[in-house]
């Protein structure tokens, strides 16, 4: 018995590494522009990067003692991590509500998603003044319990782990290990709810590390409902991105496309919209309230009057209003031009908050030099060939393995009156067509 | 100048040596008894003084700016006794990563000031409860049980939200450094452990400083603005201040004419995440249920398994 499984294993192990190897070889052409250029910026990032360990951050970046937290911080990890909210919102729509219209693009979003914490999270460390000192709170020689940093930290690294459970089928599909992804497909319900509870006090976590900044933050940007704020516009700045990605994606990865994704995309970015125009509804209600409560009126003259102005009206408002039209008109460019304009909104609102409102009165303002907004580029730029890379090789985007799709079928049968009866006759029909 | 706490620091280093054993808890000892005004034969049963107690007296400095002649022997004292650079120049109105405490220089046309020129001692205030001790997630900068706000290097990842909270801006970053370290006023610690005095009030020839337990202190200043009414404005900054600080200033006019933000909270910067941080278990321990039970409950057709899409 021992002898057999073994022998299995063995094989089992060889067939995987030489699967491995094939896999690692590019697939494509390589010297495309895209590729030129971004590889240059990467480049370049990592010569910066270089010079920041070896002199210190004042070598590259404009940091102050007035601004101790530059475009690293307000852009790649505060602004990045609400776009990455997208993850927990569809995670929440079909394993806990079971709205199985969204499953073809519940996969790519948590890659997505994961992958923008694993960059963010790291775009952290790069700005970590000490970050041989990282393991300290990890390790538990120090915990910090009254930080709300040491749960953001906490809570990121929690939420990867969850995330990289929740996306795990699908590796366990690529590498064709049919025992092991069973265990994993079981442990995503539990993944699933651990992760968006870490997301609800993390996300909003990170507008609480800005309460205690209430004497530098201008009035209009600074109320004791930061996280709450944070929370609610990281809904729509999440689903936002799943609009803007999934349109890319659509067209750039053209053959790893199911056609289950193709024909409901169109229905998804709409049924998104809607909800995007609800939470933004929502979100304007909680900044009027708040605003009314603060009694901020005094505020809105001036130039910080107007630029709130601009970042409610124009980048709030103006959105929603287009979202609500293009669910209504049933027009998904317009969704996309709104959720592009929703997510110029959360750019605003977060580089307000951490860096734009921050100390208006510093005798020096802090604006970035080139090689600061190089690195920022490059952490996105390899955010997004690591996310090719795996788009291109495992299912993502595509069909799950037939093998698991008899599983599904089987566990289907179960449930004889499954309600999305919308989507399963596409499904089934590819299913078919395929075979 | 040193009111009653001089005679007890007299006699505590008088008592000093026939306790070598307890040096690295004499301190809080000392400080306790000196509060208390209690000597000798208790001392082993008050040793076992709860460190709370001793935050709630912690010692601290008085800055009376009309004593201060601006001569900036304390800067001078503190940059050597902190192994960085003697300033040189002329007044600095910041402190900086090179320098932890500065003298300020204010012109005021105020008639209780005396030349028309205030110099002003800044430095940290060393808060009751300080921001950036809350804010740092490795515990590096914290509250030493006698009042100083100490940072910790092996501990230190340098994020800086310490720098971000705290509402006086003091903790300083050596941003041209591949190693930063977080700078800024440490009380001395190390002397005020050994039961000495900061090098700033030791240097100051001025008697504008003065060392002590805070309480004392607070007495002392309500003193001295009730001797002299007409010399001082009728206002202890720090008393209240950020929820109180270590540091408590005097001066003989309005405060926001000497750079000191008026419109701080009355209440601890701590306080100000502790709702937030309140609703951490609340939201870990009620959301998941919530969710399981919302899944089981919009589960198509309630299948019997358990399990996403049921067992396989």
């Amino acid at each position: 018995m021992e002898a057999t499984s073994s022998i299995s294993w063995k094989a089992e192990a060889k067939r995987t590494l030489q699967f491995l190897r094939s896999e690692l070889r590019p697939r494509g052409k390589i010297w495309t522009p895209f590729n030129v250029i971004s590889g240059a910026i990467i480049l370049a990032g990592a010569i910066i990067l270089a010079f920041r360990f070896f002199y210190g951050l004042g070598a590259v970046t404009n940091l102050n003692q007035d601004y101790p937290w530059g475009i690293w911080k307000a852009f790649n990890v505060v602004t990045g991590v609400a776009f990455a909210g997208g993850a927990y919102v569809l995670v929440f729509l079909v394993y806990v509500l079971h709205q199985e219209q969204y499953r073809p693009i519940v996969r790519v979003t948590i890659l997505n998603g994961f992958l923008a914490y694993v960059f963010y999270a790291g775009a952290l460390l790069l700005e970590l003044g000490r970050p041989w000192n990282v393991i300290n709170p990890v390790i538990g020689n120090s915990f910090g319990f009254s930080s709300v940093l040491f749960l953001v930290a906490w809570h990121f690294m929690l939420y990867m782990i969850a995330q990289f459970v929740e996306f795990s089928p699908a590796i366990a599909e690529w590498l064709g290990w049919k025992r092991i992804h069973r265990v994993l497909h079981g442990m995503t319900l539990g993944a699933v709810v651990f992760g968006i509870s870490l997301s609800i006090l993390h996300q909003s976590g990170l507008g609480a590390l800005f309460l205690m900044a209430k004497d530098k933050i201008h009035p209009l940007w600074y109320s004791e409902f930061i996280p709450i704020q944070f929370l609610v516009s990281s809904v729509f700045a999440g689903l936002a991105m799943v609009i803007f990605e999934g349109t890319l994606s659509r067209s750039v990865f053209k053959t790893r496309v199911s056609p289950s994704y193709h024909f409901s995309h169109e229905r998804i970015v709409l049924s998104l919209s809607r909800i995007c125009a609800g939470a933004m509804f929502v979100y304007l209600f909680l900044q009027t309230l708040i605003f009314v409560h603060g009694q901020d009126w005094k505020h809105l003259s001036g130039f910080w009057g107007a630029w709130y102005g601009v970042e409610i009206v124009g980048f709030v408002a103006v959105p929603c209003v287009l979202f609500t039209l293009a669910y209504r008109r049933r027009n998904t460019s317009l969704a996309r031009w709104a959720a592009v304009g929703a997510m110029l909104g959360i750019v605003l609102n977060r580089l307000n908050v951490s860096l734009i409102a921050y100390k208006i009165g510093a005798p020096v303002r802090y604006v970035p030099t080139w090689m600061e907004l190089v690195v920022a580029l490059s952490v996105i730029l390899a955010e997004v060939w690591v996310f090719r890379w795996i788009v291109n090789r495992l299912p993502v985007l595509g069909e799950a393995p037939a093998w698991t799709h008899e599983a599904e079928e089987a566990s289907k049968e179960v449930i004889p009156h499954a309600r999305p009866a919308a989507v399963q006759p596409i499904e089934r029909s590819v299913a078919s067509k395929e075979a | 100048m040193l009111f009653d706490d001089s005679s007890s620091r007299a006699s505590d280093s008088a008592s000093g040596p026939v306790k070598p054993a307890a040096e690295s808890h004499g301190v809080d000892r000392r400080g306790f008894f000196r509060t208390l005004g209690v000597v000798g034969a208790g001392v082993a049963l008050a040793g076992e003084t709860p460190a709370a107690e001793q935050l709630d007296d912690p010692f601290g400095v008085l800055v009376d700016t009309t004593q201060c002649v601006g001569c900036r022997t304390c800067e001078k004292e503190c940059a050597k006794a902190h192994g960085l650079p003697v300033p040189e120049g002329g007044y600095r109105t910041t402190t900086s990563d090179q320098q932890l405490s500065i003298i300020q220089h204010h012109e005021s046309d105020d008639p209780r000031v005396d030349m028309g020129v205030v110099f002003v001692k800044r430095q940290c205030m060393h808060c009751l409860q300080p921001a950036c001790a809350s804010a740092c997630l490795t515990k590096a900068l914290y509250k030493s049980p006698d009042g100083p706000v100490v940072w910790r290097q092996s501990k230190c990842m340098g994020c800086r939200y310490c720098m971000v909270s705290c509402p006086f801006d003091m903790p300083k970053a050596e941003f041209d450094s591949a190693t930063p370290r977080i700078m800024k006023c440490d009380l001395c610690a190390d002397r005020v452990a050994e039961g000495k005095q900061p090098v700033c009030v030791e240097s100051c020839g001025a008697s504008a400083l003065t060392f002590g337990r805070r309480s004392q202190l607070v007495e002392e200043a309500h003193k001295r603005i009730a001797e002299s009414p007409d010399v001082y404005v009728h206002h202890i900054y720090g008393e209240r201040e950020a929820g109180g600080t270590s540091w408590l200033y005097l001066a003989a006019t309005e405060f926001d004419k000497l750079g000191f933000a008026q419109d701080l909270e009355r209440v601890t910067y701590p306080s100000l995440t502790k709702e937030f941080l309140y609703g951490v278990p609340v939201v870990l321990t009620l959301v998941p249920p919530l969710l399981l039970a919302i899944s089981n409950a919009t589960r198509p057709a309630f299948a019997p398994q358990g399990g996403e899409h049921g067992s396989h």
